[in-house]
């Protein structure tokens, strides 16, 4: 690889030093002024500002590139499509996906019409010898047209956007289930609020031994509450998340539900939704049928052992040097097994 | 002028000089070099993050031992350290002082007619800071613990402890300290061509016969100024948190087995006070580079710039929505819903001057007679990066969409196209377009071609497929994907991205022979070689103090009277241009 490098620079010097040099290439030129004298001077026909020749061949290519572009676009979102996240694991996320798409294909329109615009254009008008440029300064007209037809589009997108932003952030009022995901470096933990549906009071002044979270034991919520080291959640049922940092910023991201809330060091921040499929329906959904196959073909061919897909929490802010490895694996069950799974973990009392 | 024809020393022409003309050489020479450095480091984390655990002798060479895990293997916060520095640099030291410092001073004087800055002291202060601030960043690359590794945003507390990443010690120090440098040398600037602007402006160069680039410039200095202080005083208040034991960033820390003594922070303040600055910077870089792009789109199309007062307009929108936007870099940062909404509605108009900007740069090629210089083919390419980057704006700036995309890949693929590959491009088109003003010399047509349809293919190789991997999830400044096994299958996307980064990276020698060589054998300039209108190309090809040997020209009309006809259809001056000293003809009407 780096070779392909090394041979890329030396061509790019080579050609630069060839090109520069061309300079040097000065023809003795006689020309005859009136009275039939003459005067000799040097020029090379390496002119410097563009020529019609120049201007001809760069209208070309500018059209060639659109054709390329937009070749390049389409294979992307063609090709590139199977890669991309499947559909909302959260009922929140429905909402999410629904903006998402009318987003893409307003701004994916506007992208395809102005870059057609620009760089045809560019081939249409390339300059010719002679030609007039039309003198055209203004036109109220088209710029009231542009800038009325933006702002409306964006007063939807924002009024949508903004509905569903509403709707995601406001955490009030529901039968939830309160868990406190704590993020340090470089790795997760987790807490249930018990019985009581009431998390106990955290500071890390009370981490000692394996009261790794810093639980203040003398508040009352605080002995139901299970710490664990693995998600479960119940499908089908709003689990309102509290998060809190040991050390440094950390993000909980969790790019299925579309969820991503920062883990701020000396405040709780909070974030909710509703997973919608278990771990099992997950899997047998198409899409993630076809993004597992397509990772399961990069993964035979570096011949490592086939991935089975999980719903996981991953680390999105830069808080280290093994930022790149933090993560916890998150199960969406049935209630019944979630419940099975609850009672088998130990409570805090139990275990501090 | 005669005060100014004292001998001139080495020292006062090539050093500590105070002639603008000279001083943007300076800034222009010096950002390249950071240039360089910025962009090698790019490609060694590309590198890493493409074929990770694969041993590169192009890493051993450049890294100490101690910064590397096995031979030609980087470790992961020396990882971080290339990324955070990569983005300080290119942002900082080429974007806003390469970029700005560089054609405000060039251009300034002699686009509204004058002698020099207000203050030719100041100026030179302005570059020298720079470059002490440059070279200090430069030696916080060699401390023992390596470099700032927090990301160029330097989020406390990581940024603020050592035990947190080795990085946040010496390193971190020196970036605080050559910041605090570059903040103030981007003030005394700034000032200085606000100042200039207002005050020496030729006779009949009045404020809306100003060329945009001028607009732009001091539009710019103008959030330099607003914005500039408030990332100082975040760095002065980070450096009291890491030095003298206060806690304004930082509460309730446990690490490395202790609780450190602080109590009651916040780092969401960090943000804030960064982000205040931080956003608007986006336009300090940006607004220039569109500034240089008007004036040549419309020289090379010979047509007037479409909607000059819209764009005007446009400027001054963007620029007081650049300072009330900032929150929208932290819609998941635990800050009230409420804030983000507000974020989220101030971002989204941002779209709307954005837009107009657009349309009219691409009114004005429609039917113009274009002239293919390399300036021009740069400014072509940076409106289309700034609308294909602009575009994913809309959906980072609205904080439902963000929550998804925030940090991700995604992230880093908008801004480096409209910020970063945009203002490049601005950047190039200026040195191509303002090369004979500066060196009195032309640079080579071909190389020019070659350099630009490289870099436009190996730009969009390079950050179009990253949108996808971003929409796949992956999280940046990550130093390998391999331990989740759900982003395999993005390994060759991100192969296929560093091939294009490496060969868009040596497409740059082919611009840097063509720049030093043609200093040096470039064709001698004419004076006007692209027929421009505006007032730099009255001034003789030779520099010398005080821009124009006789009497400053008188300005008779705006800058953009390209293909001005009368009304029997002919050039009313017999050529295609009309430049701003010429008097109105009788019968004509200002444009």
């Amino acid at each position: 690889m780096l070779a392909l490098f090394y041979f890329f620079v030396a061509v790019a010097f080579a050609i630069g030093v060839w090109q520069v040099n061309k300079l040097l290439t000065y023809r003795v030129i006689f020309k005859e002024i009136k009275d039939g004298k003459k005067i000799i001077t040097f020029e090379n026909d390496n002119n410097p500002i563009a020529t019609e020749k120049d201007n001809d061949i760069q209208g070309k290519l500018f059209l060639i590139f659109l054709v390329g572009f937009y070749l390049f676009m389409g294979y992307c979102l063609i090709y590139l499509h199977d890669l991309m996240l499947p559909d909302a694991a959260s009922i929140e996320g429905e909402d999410y996906d629904n903006l998402y798409i009318i987003t893409f294909w307003l701004i994916g329109i506007v992208q395809f019409i102005t870059q057609a615009l620009l760089y045809f254009f560019s081939y249409k008008y390339r300059g010719i010898k002679g030609r007039k440029a039309t003198f055209f300064a203004d036109s109220h007209k088209l710029e009231l047209i542009w800038t009325t037809i933006p702002t409306v589009v964006l007063a939807v997108l924002i009024l949508y956007g903004l509905s569903i932003w509403n709707d995601v952030t406001d955490l009030e009022g529901d039968e939830a289930i309160v868990v406190e995901v704590y993020a340090k470096q470089f790795a997760w933990e987790a807490r249930y609020a018990g019985r009581d549906n009431e998390l106990g009071r955290g500071n890390v002044r009370n981490i000692s031994g394996a009261n790794t979270m810093g639980i203040d034991m003398s508040d009352e919520h605080a002995a139901d509450d299970i710490p664990v080291r693995e998600l479960h959640l119940p499908v089908g049922k709003k689990v309102v998340f509290k998060f809190r940092s040991q050390d440094v910023l950390h993000s909980a991201y969790m790019p299925h539900f579309r969820a991503q809330m920062n883990c701020v060091p000396g405040m709780v921040t909070e974030f909710g939704f509703t997973p919608k499929y278990t771990t099992e329906e997950m899997r047998q959904q198409e899409d993630v049928i076809l993004k597992v196959a397509s990772v399961n073909a990069a993964r035979e061919a570096n011949g490592e052992e086939p991935y089975e897909f999980d719903y996981l929490l991953l680390c999105n802010k830069i808080c280290g040097p093994s930022h790149y490895n933090m993560q916890m694996k998150i199960v969406v069950e049935s209630e019944k097994d979630y419940l099975i799974w609850l009672n088998q973990q130990k409570t805090a009392k139990e275990l501090f | 002028m005669s005060a100014h024809h004292h001998k001139e020393t080495f020292v006062t022409k090539y050093i500590f000089s105070l002639d603008h003309k000279m001083i943007s050489k300076q800034f222009l020479v010096t950002g390249m070099i950071m240039g360089v450095i910025g962009v090698l480091m790019s490609l060694l984390f590309r590198l890493q993050i493409a074929w990770p655990e694969h041993s590169f002798s192009i890493i051993e060479a450049f890294l100490p031992e101690r910064f590397q895990s096995e031979a030609g293997v980087m470790k992961p916060d020396i990882y971080l350290a290339l990324v955070t520095i990569h983005g300080t640099i290119m942002v900082f030291f080429v974007l806003t002082a390469g970029l700005s410092g560089t054609f405000s001073n060039l251009l300034i004087p002699l686009q509204i007619g004058a002698r020099d800055m207000a203050s030719g002291f100041m100026n030179c202060l302005s570059y020298w800071l720079f470059f002490i601030s440059s070279v200090i960043m430069v030696i916080s690359l060699f401390v023992q613990a390596g470099p700032a590794s927090a990301g160029w945003t330097i989020y406390p507390p990581l940024s603020a402890l050592p035990q947190a990443i080795p990085g946040s010690g010496t390193g971190m120090t020196l970036w605080l300290v050559s910041m605090a440098i570059f903040i103030a040398q981007s003030l005394i600037g700034s000032l200085n061509y606000i100042v200039t602007i207002l005050n020496l402006r030729t006779k009949g160069m009045t404020m809306t016969r100003l060329p945009l680039t001028m607009w732009a410039l001091f539009i710019t200095a103008i959030i330099g100024v607003v914005s500039f202080p408030v990332l100082f005083s975040a760095a002065l208040l980070l450096i009291f948190d890491r030095s003298f034991g206060t806690s304004f960033y930082l509460s309730d820390i446990f690490i490395g087995g202790e609780v450190l003594n602080y109590q009651g922070g916040s780092p969401v303040l960090f943000e804030h006070l960064f982000w205040f600055l931080g956003h608007p910077e986006v336009y300090i870089v940006l607004l220039p580079a569109l500034g240089l792009t008007s004036e040549i789109i419309s020289t090379n199309s010979r047509k007037p710039i479409f909607g000059y007062r819209a764009m005007i307009g446009s400027i001054m929108a963007i620029a007081f929505l650049s300072t009330i936007v900032w929150g929208h870099h932290m819609f998941i940062s635990g800050m009230n819903p409420f804030l983000g909404s507000v974020f989220t509605f101030t971002t989204l108009l941002i779209a709307i001057p954005s837009a107009v900007k657009a349309f009219n740069y691409i009114t004005t090629l429609w039917k113009g007679n274009l002239q293919f210089n390399p300036a021009m083919l740069f400014s072509i390419g940076l409106v289309s990066t700034f609308i294909t980057g602009g575009l994913t704006g809309i959906v980072l700036g609205d904080s439902a969409l963000d929550i998804n995309v925030h940090d991700t890949y995604f992230v880093v693929a908008h801004f480096h196209l409209v910020m970063g590959v945009s203002a490049i491009y601005g950047m190039y088109a200026g040195i191509y377009h303002w090369f004979p003003k500066m060196y009195g010399r032309m640079m080579n047509k071909t190389l020019g071609y070659i350099h630009f349809w490289i870099t436009a293919i190996a730009a969009y190789g390079v950050f179009f497929p990253m949108h996808f991997i971003g929409l796949a999830g992956l999280p940046r400044r990550y130093y390998t994907n391999t331990n989740f096994p759900l982003f395999d299958d993005l390994a060759n996307v991100n192969q296929v991205m560093t091939v294009f980064a490496l060969i868009g990276g040596a497409a740059q020698i082919v611009f840097l022979v063509n720049f030093f060589m043609s200093i040096y054998k470039g064709k001698v300039a004419s004076q006007n070689p692209w027929r421009s209108n505006t007032l730099e190309w009255t001034t003789p090809v030779e520099h010398i103090h005080g821009n124009w040997p006789g009497e400053i020209p008188e300005v008779y009309r705006w800058p953009y009277d390209y293909s001005k006809v009368d009304e029997n259809g002919e050039y009313i001056f017999g050529e295609d241009y009309i430049m701003q000293t010429v008097p109105l003809k009788a019968g004509e009407q200002e444009s």
